[in-house]
This record gives structure tokens, C-alpha cells and sequence, in this order.
């Protein structure tokens, strides 16, 4: 029986789509079986950040209707055996499909496949409950701004009261830079004001646009730091324990006087 | 000299990210509470068992809320009180 993991932010355009599909990528690389479901039903994306965009026929909507069968709805990426995905319907709102039919969905999927990993819409409304209704597990995605981490403070409270423990964290869009001069929330900030387990910190990182406009990902790009920055998820989602990355620059002479008068 | 570099180099303390985790701090202590209405009432009959061991006080009439300003959120409580109890009955 696979794991069912939601990925959700509250707020929009922090970066769900694109980790769902690194972390999906990221652990077919490892040989798991995974669905990436999109359940932004109304606003498809993950087919179009996956590259999967020309090769739709059915949706989540026509499996939830009994229109087609689950298997007839895949897309099976052919870059990276393993990787499937469930696309969201177009032309559909969000309250074509109700949390019962998810919670089957997800049911069925996970005697499949090893992970199915959940691509959840913004806001708090039906979309949001649709998405959680057939996970066991969730991350939580953010980037270091006011709003975006109040938004993740409210999404923790829904996902507790809807007895999805223990959430984790994933700092996306993380800046060294404006960090080091005190003009974004560090790392043990963000943990001090969330207090939720953090899965990882990505990089703001010019190469998750890059591959994102050829339907690509990241993940598997070798020489980019966000790139490595969501391998080092893969594997703690895989139960390793990987230590975070330094994401500090290693050069510059700013960085090295810095370090000469002790200021880190 | 050394505060001169602090600020030159960029570690001082008035960056704008303690601006934000100050705010954040205090939008929370709201969030939190509104999100779960629970909260300011279950307080509010906890305050109530623990202060009837000293006064009588009026149920009906205590009020609980928070309250805040720029610089940070309280805690107000209006309780009356209807009668002291008399120091021995405490023990
Ligand atoms: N680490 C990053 N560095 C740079 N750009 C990013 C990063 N993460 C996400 N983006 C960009 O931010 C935008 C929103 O991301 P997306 O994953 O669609 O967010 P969401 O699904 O939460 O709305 C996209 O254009 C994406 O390419
Ligand atoms: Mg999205």
C-alpha cells in the first residue's frame, strides 16, 4: 500500500505545482512508482510544468464521473519510468469532484503505486478539502513572506483539525543573500514562528524557470542548487536522513569579511 | 568600529525581515485565536473555575478578548467580582 501526500500552501504561486512535480520525478528517479495527481481542477498546471500537456485524453473528472477508467486517465511519462500523472479537468470547477470520490480515488491509486503525491489549489474552500480529504500525510509549502507564511499557519490548523498530523515544511524561493543582510526570515525564524518539522529549503533559483518553460524538472538538473536542494527531499521523504545543504555563497569578499570580523 | 562593520557588512538589527517576523508575531496571536473560537471560551470557563476559589464573581457578565496595538496583543479580562470569600475558607 503506497503513501498519499498532499502538497499545499494556502496561498498561490509558491511553489505547489513545481514541487509536486520534483518530488514526483525525484522519487521515479529512485525506482518508486508514483501519480502525481493534479487537483487544481479548473486551472490544470501540472501537466504543462511536467511536459505532459499534449498527451491528455481523460481527466480526474471523467474517472470521478465514471466516464473512464482510472488506468485509461494515466499519462505515463516517458522520460523516467514510474512517473504518472492524473491530470485536473480544464473546463470543470472545483466542485465537479466531492471529498468521498477523492478519498476512492486515492484508495484505488495507492494499491498501484508507491506514492501519490497530491497537487492541492490554493485557498481554504472546496478545492483545498477535495485535495486533503485521501491523503495520509502533508507538506506544507512556503516562501519567506508575511503573507505566504500566516497563509501556512492557517493551512497547519485546518490540516490538524483534519487529523493530518504532524505536516511538514518545505521553505521555498529562499534568498542567502537578503538573508545575510537582514531583509528576509532566516531558516530558524521561519521554524521559530511555525514550529512544524522542515523538509527542506529551496533556493530561489533562475533554472527552476528555465526547465519549467522547456517541461522539465529541475530535480534533474545535476549543477543547479535548487536542483540538488529537491534530491535532498526525495531521499528524506525516502526515510534518509540528509543533512541540509549549505546554501550559503562560498566565495566573495563580502561573505570572507564577513567571516574576518565574526559576524558569520 | 566593530558596530560600523555590523553595518557596513549587513548584520544589524533593522533589517526589514524583523519587521516582518514582528508582524507576522502579532497577526498570528489573532489568526490563532479567531481560527479556533473554542479557545477564548474554554479560557474563559478555566479563568472562571480557578478565580471562584478566591471571589464569587458575576459568569454572566466576565468578558474575555484580546486586545492589541502597535506593539503587542494582551489578554483583557473584565471580571466582577460580587463577594470576597474570607481567607480561612481557602485552605
Ligand atoms: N525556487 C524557485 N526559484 C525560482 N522560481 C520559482 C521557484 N519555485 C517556484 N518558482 C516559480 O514560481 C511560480 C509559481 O510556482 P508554482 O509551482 O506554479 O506555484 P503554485 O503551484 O503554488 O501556485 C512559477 O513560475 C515557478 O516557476
Ligand atoms: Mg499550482
Amino acid at each position: 500500500m503506497g503513501e498519499v501526500i498532499v502538497v499545499t500552501s494556502g496561498k498561490g504561486g509558491v511553489g505547489k505545482t513545481t514541487t509536486t512535480a520534483n518530488l514526483g520525478m525525484g522519487l521515479a528517479s529512485h525506482g518508486k512508482k508514483v501519480c502525481l495527481v493534479d487537483a487544481d481542477i479548473g486551472l490544470r498546471n501540472l501537466d504543462v510544468v511536467l511536459g505532459l500537456e499534449n498527451r491528455i485524453v481523460f481527466d480526474i473528472v471523467d474517472v470521478t464521473s465514471g466516464v473512464c477508467r482510472i488506468r485509461q486517465a494515466l499519462i505515463k511519462d516517458k522520460r523516467c519510468e514510474g512517473l504518472h500523472l492524473l491530470p485536473a479537468a480544464q473546463t470543470k470547477d472545483k466542485t465537479a469532484v466531492n471529498p468521498d470520490q477523492m478519498k476512492e480515488l486515492c484508495e484505488e491509486l495507492r494499491k498501484e503505486f508507491d506514492y501519490v503525491i497530491i497537487d492541492c489549489p490554493a485557498g481554504i474552500e472546496q478545492g483545498f478539502k477535495n485535495a486533503i480529504a485521501g491523503a495520509d500525510k502533508a507538506i506544507v509549502v512556503t516562501t519567506p513572506e508575511v503573507s505566504a507564511v500566516r497563509d501556512a499557519d492557517r493551512i497547519i490548523g485546518l490540516l490538524e483539525a483534519a487529523e493530518l498530523r504532524e505536516p511538514k515544511l518545505i521553505i521555498n524561493r529562499y534568498r542567502p543573500k537578503m538573508v545575510n543582510r537582514g531583509d528576509m526570515m532566516s531558516i530558524d525564524d521561519m521554524n521559530e514562528i511555525l514550529a512544524i518539522d522542515l523538509l527542506g529549503v529551496v533556493p530561489e533559483d533562475e533554472q527552476v524557470v528555465v526547465t519549467t518553460n522547456k517541461g522539465e524538472t529541475v530535480v534533474r538538473d545535476e549543477k543547479s542548487q535548487s536542483g540538488q536542494a529537491y534530491r535532498n527531499i526525495t531521499r528524506r521523504i525516502l526515510g534518509e536522513n540528509v543533512p541540509l545543504m549549505n546554501l550559503e555563497e562560498q566565495s566573495g569578499l563580502f561573505s570572507a569579511l564577513r567571516k574576518m570580523i565574526g559576524l558569520k | 568600529m566593530l558596530e560600523f562593520l555590523s553595518r557596513v557588512f549587513g548584520r544589524e538589527s533593522t533589517g526589514s525581515k524583523n519587521v516582518a517576523k514582528e508582524r507576522l508575531r502579532l497577526v498570528l496571536v489573532h489568526d490563532r485565536a479567531n481560527v479556533s473560537p473554542d479557545l477564548l471560551s474554554s479560557l474563559k470557563n478555566d479563568l472562571i473555575k480557578v478565580i471562584s476559589n478566591y471571589m464569587e464573581i458575576d459568569e454572566q457578565a466576565l468578558e474575555v478578548s484580546l486586545d492589541s496595538n502597535d506593539q503587542q496583543v494582551a489578554l483583557v479580562a473584565n471580571i466582577p467580582v460580587k463577594r470576597m470569600k474570607r481567607a480561612k475558607s481557602l485552605a
